[in-house]
């Protein structure tokens, strides 16, 4: 590398790829212990309350979380596929893999505003009539309030976090569009120092394959919120 | 610069595939097994299917299965420490209150 790069100073472009990767790592660690907390709340209140959780998570929408769930699965797939093929030279494969994975954010945040606006419908959001009293007028316990306020949180800050995603991922197709492609390139015949100097091409996949983490770790934290919330 | 990027671990698409197949496969025993009265084995069940199923993203999705080790140990740390804040937590939470 150090000889073959000194003849080429002028264009020498200085990137880390592994140290931008495991910066990622870093950041991503941080939003795990962030989500963590909030795991730390539900494990503690779930030993307290184990009925009332148990009864709030059947009164929930099992059939959206599954779509939900399958929703973003497929997600972090097409985002993967779209890793691969940019690292074949396949570029148009990879802009559609990342168009479809923002779809799929999409479809998952649509199905989220209807579950919420149906229970906000039925005044199940903090404070609400259907969330301190029951239809027959009983009063919800302390434990089942809990649980609505961290099934708010939890998945609303999750929500928050495929926005985010989203916002991301459409910067990757900005930057995947940002230099002229041609069509059916792969990386043995295109050698050129512009080809090179994209942002986002097959020799550099780094912003791609970051904002894929960030994608993959949405998923994981779904992939626990799912069954803690939804199912058990 | 030709040899500055990570060696590229090129294992097709198939692989992935397969594990978004398995990943589907897992959702769904989750939600069959948690229709099963299992008592007190409901909630470490479904946690262990999550656990399973964050493997498989890690491992494949998240490349971790190609990377250095370096990756692996840092997210063992990360999980190490999220454990003793959640030990630590219980060992005030359960002997104290109690609504």
């Amino acid at each position: 590398m150090s000889s073959h790069a000194s003849s080429h100073d002028a264009h020498e472009i200085h990137s880390d790829f592994e140290g931008a990767k495991i910066a990622m790592w870093l950041f991503l660690f941080t939003e795990l212990l962030l989500f963590g907390g909030l795991f730390i709340v539900y494990a503690v209140y779930r030993s307290k309350f184990p009925a009332e959780f148990a009864a709030g998570s059947f009164a929930l929408d099992r059939v959206l979380g599954v779509i939900n769930t399958a929703v973003l699965l497929t997600s972090s797939l097409t985002v993967v596929l779209g890793i691969e093929a940019l690292q074949r030279g396949k570029t148009l494969l990879a802009k559609w893999m990342v168009g479809l994975t923002v779809i799929a954010a999409g479809i998952f945040m649509v199905n989220k505003y209807f579950e919420w606006s149906h229970k906000f419908h039925l005044g199940l959001y903090p404070g609400g009539d259907g969330m301190l009293n029951l239809p027959e007028g009983m009063l919800r316990s302390g434990g089942e309030i809990m649980f609505y306020n961290l099934y708010y949180f939890m998945t609303g800050l999750h929500g928050v976090h495929v926005l985010v995603g989203m916002g991301l991922l459409i910067g990757v197709l900005y930057f995947m569009n940002k230099r002229p492609y041609k069509r059916g390139v792969t990386v043995a015949d295109d050698a050129s120092d512009e080809f090179k100097l994209a942002n986002l091409n097959p020799r550099n996949v780094s912003k791609l394959e970051n904002v894929g983490l960030y994608w993959h770790l949405v998923d994981v934290i779904w992939i626990f919120l799912f069954p803690l919330i939804y199912l058990i | 610069m030709e040899h500055h990027d990570t060696e590229h671990h090129s294992v097709g698409y198939g692989p992935y595939v397969i594990v978004w197949v398995a990943l589907i496969g897992l959702t769904g025993l989750t939600v069959a097994v948690a229709g099963i009265d299992i008592g007190m084995w409901t909630v470490p069940l479904a946690l262990a299917i999550a656990t399973v199923k964050t493997v498989l993203v890690l491992m494949y999705f998240m490349h971790l299965k190609y990377e250095p080790f370096i990756f692996t140990a840092m997210i063992v740390m990360c999980i190490i420490t999220f454990a003793i804040f959640l030990g630590l937590t219980f060992f005030d939470t359960l002997p104290r209150y109690n609504p």
